[in-house]
């Protein structure tokens, strides 16, 4: 075989790879690789110290702060770096909650939130109230602001609404509903869009977490409105910021910023053309008969696609596309630690069995998705005849 | 709940079992006529309703067989 050029093509090896799970977390960004490699050397020293080295790892923070801010159209004062999404998500929500403590007991939530509000929600220990969601996904502003105004709830202190969905990508109003609470002070778990589109308004408080765009694991970023009524629920820690507990990694939380600064600055090229793959998946995985693709076609990340595949065991699916080198994540219950079937999907009300999410890279290809599409219902067809369907 | 026309026991079944002998069942009965799904899965109670949508069944509801098994009812309409 020769090509164009009529030099000859390389033998056909095995297929590369495809990674199609970065809504679970993305591969460092090539620009927080330079920057962390750099920052560990000179990044290393406590930065609340006097001496110079200390000054060195204070300036990177406070560089790493300010990086982070200016992505996410905040001030610096309103940014905490701390060592996970999930420990931002408790601060975020668990802190607006204390401050507003004399006002009721209650945190209402969508009934599609991450497991870590779920979870943060029940340990705070007061009532919490979830409000339901459309077939898409979505929730009504006017429905969780009633929820939040019961008075069978003994008020509300604040409410959690995610800026998009994780699972299903479907996106949330999350300015309507804050408009429709008045004084209830919203929480957004951020984790799912930050980076890769902007903040929506109306949050006094929010999270996000670097590995899913492309920064560290281990790095979280709080955020906390000026003027907001937030109170460590936790153990205070004397940091260099207050709403955090625990030595600061500085080479990371540089990291983490230089990681969002670049894919901030790729967003405009990046986001289209994923949500063109997108589109493509869409239409190509709901040609399989029996595929049921689920969550708002429009309103959602641009990265991120779930469907369902009738008659099929999730596990089944996952492993055999694994072995046919695609990476991709299942809400279906027998892939789930808990072996329950997903919240989010139960509360769509669509099939929870054959689930499939796909999550496109920032350098996922056209021939990536192709190959995917290409494979799909030969592993389908091939799940179900085992089965006798 | 009525009595179904016919009766799956689905006790023990792991998801998608239950769903999939629905599907395999559902013309052992008239249109018109009602199956019932006993199924310990907790799935069942998504998927079979989601079932129903998908291929233009009627869910009607959900009750529990004499030994707590949740027991999921379903109309044929095609």
């Amino acid at each position: 075989m020769t090509n164009a050029s009529g030099t000859p093509s390389p033998a056909p090896g095995p297929p590369v790879p495809v990674y199609l799970d970065s809504a679970s977390s993305e591969a460092l960004h090539p620009a927080a690789r330079e920057v962390l490699l750099a920052a560990l050397d000179q990044g290393y020293a406590d930065p609340r110290r006097l001496h110079g080295p200390a000054r060195s790892a204070r300036l990177l923070l406070d560089n790493a702060r300010e990086a982070v801010a200016g992505c996410l159209a905040v001030r610096p004062d309103e940014v905490t770096f701390t060592p996970s999404g999930t420990d931002a998500v408790h601060r975020g929500l668990l802190g607006l909650h204390a401050g507003r403590s004399r006002s009721g007991s209650a945190i209402v939530h969508t009934a599609v939130e991450h497991s870590a509000v779920l979870h943060a929600a029940h340990w705070a220990g007061g009532e919490h109230v979830s409000v339901g969601v459309d077939r898409l996904g979505r929730v009504d502003p006017d429905e969780l602001a009633r929820a939040a105004s019961d008075p069978a709830s003994g008020g509300a202190t604040v409410a959690a609404v995610q800026s998009a969905n994780h699972e299903v990508g479907t996106l949330q109003p999350v300015a309507a509903v804050a408009g429709a609470l008045g004084d209830v002070p919203v929480f957004m778990d951020a984790c799912a869009s930050a980076g890769r589109l902007p903040l929506p308004d109306g949050w006094a408080a929010a999270a996000a977490s670097a590995h899913k765009w492309g920064g560290p694991a281990g790095v979280g970023v709080l955020l906390v409105r000026k003027g907001a009524r937030w109170r460590n629920p936790f153990p205070v820690d004397d940091r260099v910021d207050e709403r955090a507990a625990g030595f600061e990694n500085v080479p990371a939380a540089l990291a983490a910023a230089a990681a969002l600064q670049a894919v901030v600055a790729e967003r405009d090229e990046v986001a289209p053309r994923q949500s063109a793959l997108i589109d493509r998946i869409r239409a190509g995985v709901a040609a399989v008969p029996d595929v049921e693709v689920v969550g708002d076609p429009d309103g959602r990340l641009p990265h991120l696609v779930t469907f369902s595949c009738l008659y099929v065991d999730g596990e089944a699916l996952v492993t055999e596309l694994d072995r046919r080198g695609f990476g991709v994540a299942s809400g279906s219950a027998c892939t789930a630690s808990t072996l329950e079937p997903s919240h989010v999907l139960a509360a769509m009300g669509v099939l929870t069995h054959g689930n499939v999410r796909v999550s496109l890279t920032r350098d996922t290809t056209e021939a990536g998705v192709e190959r995917f599409l290409a494979e799909l219902p030969d592993v389908v067809r091939g799940i179900r005849a085992e089965l006798g369907i | 709940m009525p009595d179904a026309d016919l009766e799956l026991d689905c006790r023990g079944m792991l998801c998608p079992l239950p769903v999939i002998e629905l599907g395999r069942h559902l013309t052992d009965v008239a249109v018109g006529g009602t199956i019932a799904v006993l199924a310990t899965d907790v799935a069942a109670r998504v998927d079979v309703p989601a079932w129903c949508r998908m291929r233009e069944q009627e869910y009607v509801g959900e009750d529990a067989a004499e030994d707590g098994t949740p027991r999921y009812l379903v109309r044929r309409l095609s």
